[in-house]
């Protein structure tokens, strides 16, 4: 059995410079990016690390990249490491986007501009698609058994796609009812355990 | 026409506010900001509450910086507009960062206690269990992205080529180790280049 290596930020430099350059390349949004480097380059979570600290990052509220910036900083270098990500995520970036905002203003009522800017949209969403799509085998662990994982994933895309219900409802009502289960098996297999 | 200090507090609180409201993202809290910023205070109008969005999604980092960009059309058109020059500009930093950090207090240390109370307690099964339970949900969340954005205007007929570049893109991105900005280039290229409109 190899052994894992704990991989993690070396320092709280590290940490807000690796954070600033996830910020920077991420237009349209930081998930992808964070999911790519963080999880597939750097190794500081694995997949299903990922998925778990995403889902309450998402469901806490707040901007969930920021929750999950928070969130990794904390484990690693508590309160101040918590800071230096959140300031890795939005310091130098914030200073870009205003700087932008200031210069183009008055460039966002250009049809050429608009345009573009749907096209860029189009493939954001592609690009948040696809860490779904990644994150997909990480349920394979999940104690609630992949194919019911599955079967859940697509009843959510189906609920909020289809039937268009709001998301707060079907977080309360579906997350409620798969905690449920989740501690169901989760006793399940400690009582087989103490059996054996 | 500049803030007053009961404008700054204002400003400040109205975001402390929102953030809490904030569930699934910065920008589920929209109609709020929306309500207080152009309705109540008319600090700002629609085009530049929207632009303010757009402006902010497109640039890189986090979408939250929408935030920032309100809170600094706020200032600068307060102090008279970006033709008023530098001092406007410097005004428009300070609402800037006033928005911004009002936004996330209030989220930020709830998400510090949690993390802390659940890492604390995470071998209770109630907290493994809510993480295993909401795994998949918000997987599905995210596969519902083109959903969620409702970057597409609901046109399916002359939509279809923007489905086409999330389909493509989506597939390029999960199966191969192309680079996002170039993916991200070529999708504002298109579009600028009007190919994207059936």
């Amino acid at each position: 059995m190899t052994q894992h290596l704990k991989r993690g930020p070396v320092s709280r430099w590290d940490l807000f410079w690796s954070f600033t350059k996830l910020a920077l390349q991420g237009f349209g949004g930081v998930l992808t990016i964070v999911q790519r480097e963080l999880v597939e380059k750097k190794q500081w979570l694995t997949n299903e690390e990922f998925v778990e600290d995403w889902s309450i990052a998402q469901v806490l509220p707040g901007p969930n990249v920021i929750n999950l910036g928070l969130m990794i900083g904390q484990r690693h270098f508590g309160f101040s490491g918590a800071m230096t990500a959140a300031a890795g995520l939005m310091l130098i970036p914030s200073l870009v986007v205003l700087s932008l905002a200031l210069m183009y203003g008055s460039i966002s009522d250009n049809p050429i501009t608009q345009n573009a800017l749907m096209g860029m949209n189009a493939v954001v969403a592609g690009l948040i698609i696809a860490t779904g799509l990644k994150l997909l085998p990480a349920l394979k662990k999940n104690p609630l058994g992949y194919s019911l994982c599955i079967f859940v994933v697509a009843l959510t895309v189906v609920l909020l796609n289809v039937f268009k219900l709001p998301t707060v409802w079907i977080l309360l009502v579906m997350g409620g009812g798969c905690t449920y289960w989740a501690n169901q098996q989760l006793k399940k297999a400690k009582q087989s355990e103490l059996i054996e | 026409m500049t803030l007053t200090l009961l404008d700054w507090f204002s400003l400040f609180i109205n975001f402390f506010g929102a953030s809490l409201l904030a569930v699934g993202g910065a920008i589920s809290a929209a109609p709020e900001m929306h309500r207080f910023l152009v309705d109540e205070h008319h600090w700002l109008d629609d085009a530049t509450f929207a632009s303010s969005i757009t402006v902010a999604q497109s640039a890189p980092g986090p979408n939250v910086l929408f935030v920032a960009v309100m809170g600094m059309n706020v200032g600068l058109i307060a102090s008279g507009g970006v033709q008023a020059g530098w001092p406007a500009w410097a005004y428009g930093m300070m609402t800037a960062y006033t928005a911004l950090i009002g936004m996330l207090i209030p989220s930020g240390l709830l998400t510090l206690f949690i993390t802390k109370l659940a890492h604390k307690h995470k071998d209770l099964s109630i907290v493994r269990s809510f993480k295993a339970g909401l795994a998949p949900i918000v997987v599905g969340l995210l596969l519902s992205a083109g959903y969620v954005l409702n970057i597409h205007n609901n046109h399916p007929s002359s939509d279809w080529p923007l489905w086409i570049v999330t389909l493509v893109s989506a597939i390029l991105v999960w199966k191969t180790k192309v680079h996002l900005l170039l993916l991200i280039g070529s999708g504002a290229l298109l579009g600028g280049l009007g190919w994207l409109q059936a």
